[in-house]
């Protein structure tokens, strides 16, 4: 009987089971940020650790980061002491540090990819729940809290629960206008926000295997919206592609080497799944969230649900059209935004950004929505100026911001304020995620986020894209 | 480090009814801006508070307000709680503000295991049951709950049901091991044996 990917890489980091029966697993690599950070590095000084494997550690900053003025020290003095922290940490505890600034900046979990630091079948943790991320290039990377990351910086181990597998294979061709984004939020709606607890998700089919690396972050990203610690695509070799000649990737004389056991770690044909599910591309639409959790979610020609439909929680249903002012059967399509938001660890990369600036090129922003472009990193704003997508942004009315966390979770300068609607690109559609205790988001796609944008509502990109005259020459 | 054996939790209860509760409602994301954990137990569930508050919510009281919970050590919840980000402030500031457990039908594992982390057992019980304590609750906020991981039971006045724990949780609460760092840090050279063994970290 063959392995999966999941079973290979945990055997090979096993340390030893420990007398509470957990595994004690070896973290190939700790990435490391200023908010979850401070109180572990202070419990390592209370009882005089030292960091096991500062060559194995690597950290930025990107939560609390305001993304229009960068100048220090911030005008949010809490902030500033968090950035502070983390730089004095680093520097006493000899950990390598992105600040900003350092051209290698941005979120976490954008850099880790960019750098070739997340590569296939090491085991990673980070202090943040969308560390699944990483799972794109077949690595096994966990979220993990603040006593945790404690752990594994004195031990670069971590104790924890062996977990199953559930395959998810996506076949056949996504339909144009239908993204990466719309097959997450699809899979999660099928299979409930709490139906990965316990399983690691491991996406395959031809759909999958066809995704660049950019789709398969924002796959893995939201594994965790869907209860799924770990998310993870077998390594292939779009894998091998993107990682070779990337500053921290295997040297060039021992690339092939690297890919050589790369691919032995990817699942076996024969391995043994404890679930399998099977989406068919074709029948995915554009998705966007009407509710407070990235479940709740309709095809962008669907209807905000009534309540008691069919194997539906009502009460939850309820509660979240209470606190979106929505009423049962109306349509998305058509609801009013506030603000669009492009950014976030599930796309802020370039070819999120590129197919934005497609949708958005020789039109306006409506007049009455705030836009904003926050790309993931420093090196994506870079590449996208390059480019001159900053242009066709900044002509379409679009603010055009320094790389960070941004407007998806409310820890930094940009927040909803009041009842906004937010048409948004992040992950995370809880009720007053975005900085707004009664703030409204709306999860979807880029392309969906810039067309509503230029919509002043929610409206079908597909639409978008035939009407667009300019559409497809960029 | 001191050893501390968490075998039973014992006091009153306080109800947090709703499925997937997540953990930006527990600890909104602002009172994440602080190098400390000193003090979130005055922020929990913020908004939606400040909200009852002002009238905005069907539900008058948010139970962490109403005095007939004061001083509650259990909160009863129901499916998929803590789901969402890893931030353990939302742990920290409900073991801060002086609960000592959370029973439930279900929890996020994340949530789960930066609990244990810090000593707060978060243990389940079926849905059925958990409906039963959460009404029970609302009717005797004054009885006293008993919860008891080495019995795996849970008592209230005449009603008793059986709870469960991972047994990997349940050892670690009642030998006082749930604080992992010195258990990993014991035997360093077999860690450093595995990290010689991968790969990456020999250079390929």
């Amino acid at each position: 009987m063959g392995k999966t990917l999941l079973q290979k890489v945990w055997d090979l980091h096993t340390v030893r089971t420990l007398s509470t029966g957990q595994t004690q697993l070896f973290i190939g690599l700790h990435l490391v940020h200023e908010v979850t950070s401070p109180q572990a590095f202070d419990a390592l000084r209370e009882r005089g650790w030292k960091v096991a494997r500062p060559d194995r550690t690597f950290a930025t900053v990107d939560h609390i980061v305001p993304t229009r003025d960068r100048a220090r020290p911030f005008v949010d003095l809490l902030a500033e002491d968090m950035c502070a922290s983390l730089e004095r940490n680093c520097r006493d505890f000899g950990i390598r540090l992105a600040d900003l600034n350092d051209d290698r900046q941005g979120i976490v979990h954008v850099i880790g990819p960019e750098l070739g630091l997340t590569q296939p079948a090491l085991t990673l943790a980070c202090g943040d729940s969308h560390t699944s991320t990483h799972g794109a290039f077949g690595a096994v990377a966990f979220g993990i809290g603040t006593s945790q990351v404690r752990d594994v910086l004195a031990s670069q181990c971590l104790a924890i629960e062996p977990m199953k597998v559930r395959r998810i294979r996506v076949t056949g061709t996504l339909p144009s206008g239908v993204y990466a984004k719309d097959v997450i939020l699809s899979i999660i709606n099928r299979l409930g926000v709490g139906g990965g607890v316990g399983y690691a998700y491991e996406y395959g089919g031809d759909a999958i295997e066809r995704m660049t690396m950019d789709e398969r972050m924002t796959i893995c990203n939201m594994s965790i919206e869907g209860g799924a610690r770990v998310g993870y695509v077998n390594p292939d070799e779009t894998t091998f592609d993107y990682i070779k000649g990337r500053p921290f990737a295997p040297a060039a004389d021992r690339f092939d080497a690297a890919r050589k056991w790369w691919k032995s770690m990817a699942s076996d044909p024969d391995a043994r799944y404890d679930d399998e599910v099977v989406i068919k591309a074709e029948e995915l639409t554009p998705v966007v969230t009407w509710g407070v959790n990235p479940g709740q979610s309709v095809p962008v020609t669907g209807r905000v649900p009534v309540d008691g439909e069919s194997g539906a929680d009502g009460q939850a249903i309820a509660d979240a059209r209470r606190y979106m002012g929505f009423a049962g059967g109306e349509m998305i399509a058509g609801m009013r935004v506030d603000v669009a938001f492009i950014g976030s660890c599930t796309n802020s990369r370039l070819s999120d950004l590129r197919e934005a600036a497609r949708i958005v090129r020789g039109h306006r922003v409506a007049s009455h929505v705030k836009a904003l472009v926050v790309p993931g990193s420093v090196s994506v704003k870079k590449a996208a100026e390059r480019e001159g997508l900053d242009e066709i942004f900044r002509a379409a009315g679009f603010e055009w911001r320094g790389a960070g966390c941004s407007m998806c979770l409310g820890m930094n300068p940009d927040k909803l304020e009041g009842r906004q609607v937010c048409a948004s690109s992040s992950n995370r559609n809880f009720k007053g995620r975005q900085g707004s205790p009664t703030g409204r988001t709306l999860l979807m796609s880029p392309a969906m986020v810039a067309a509503a944008a230029i919509a002043g509502e929610v409206t079908d990109v597909r639409d978008f894209v035939t009407k667009s005259p300019v559409a497809g020459s960029l | 480090m001191e050893v501390q054996k968490i075998v039973r939790i014992e006091g009153t209860a306080l109800p947090m009814r709703g499925n997937d509760i997540d953990t930006d409602r527990i600890m909104p994301a602002r009172y994440l801006r602080a190098v400390t954990f000193d003090g979130l137990e005055r922020y929990l569930f913020e908004d939606e508070r400040k909200g009852s508050a002002a009238g905005d919510k069907a539900t008058s009281v948010h139970p962490f307000d109403d005095p007939r919970y004061r001083g509650a050590s259990v909160v009863i919840v129901n499916r998929n709680f803590g789901c969402g980000s890893s931030r353990e402030h939302a742990p920290q500031g409900l073991h801060r503000a002086g609960i000592h457990a959370v029973l439930g039908e279900s929890f996020s594992e994340i949530f789960f295991g930066n609990s244990l982390m810090i000593g707060l057992p978060c243990v389940t019980a079926s849905p059925d049951h958990i409906a039963a304590l959460m009404d029970r609750v609302e009717s005797r906020p004054e009885t006293r709950l008993r919860i008891d991981l080495e019995k795996g039971t849970c008592v209230m006045g005449d009603f008793t049901c059986p709870i469960s724990l991972p047994p990997h949780a349940r050892d670690a609460l009642v030998t006082g091991a749930w604080d992992t760092t010195g258990l990993l840090l014991e035997r360093y050279e077999e860690v450093d044996a595995v990290a010689a063994r991968l790969p990456y970290v020999r250079g390929f």
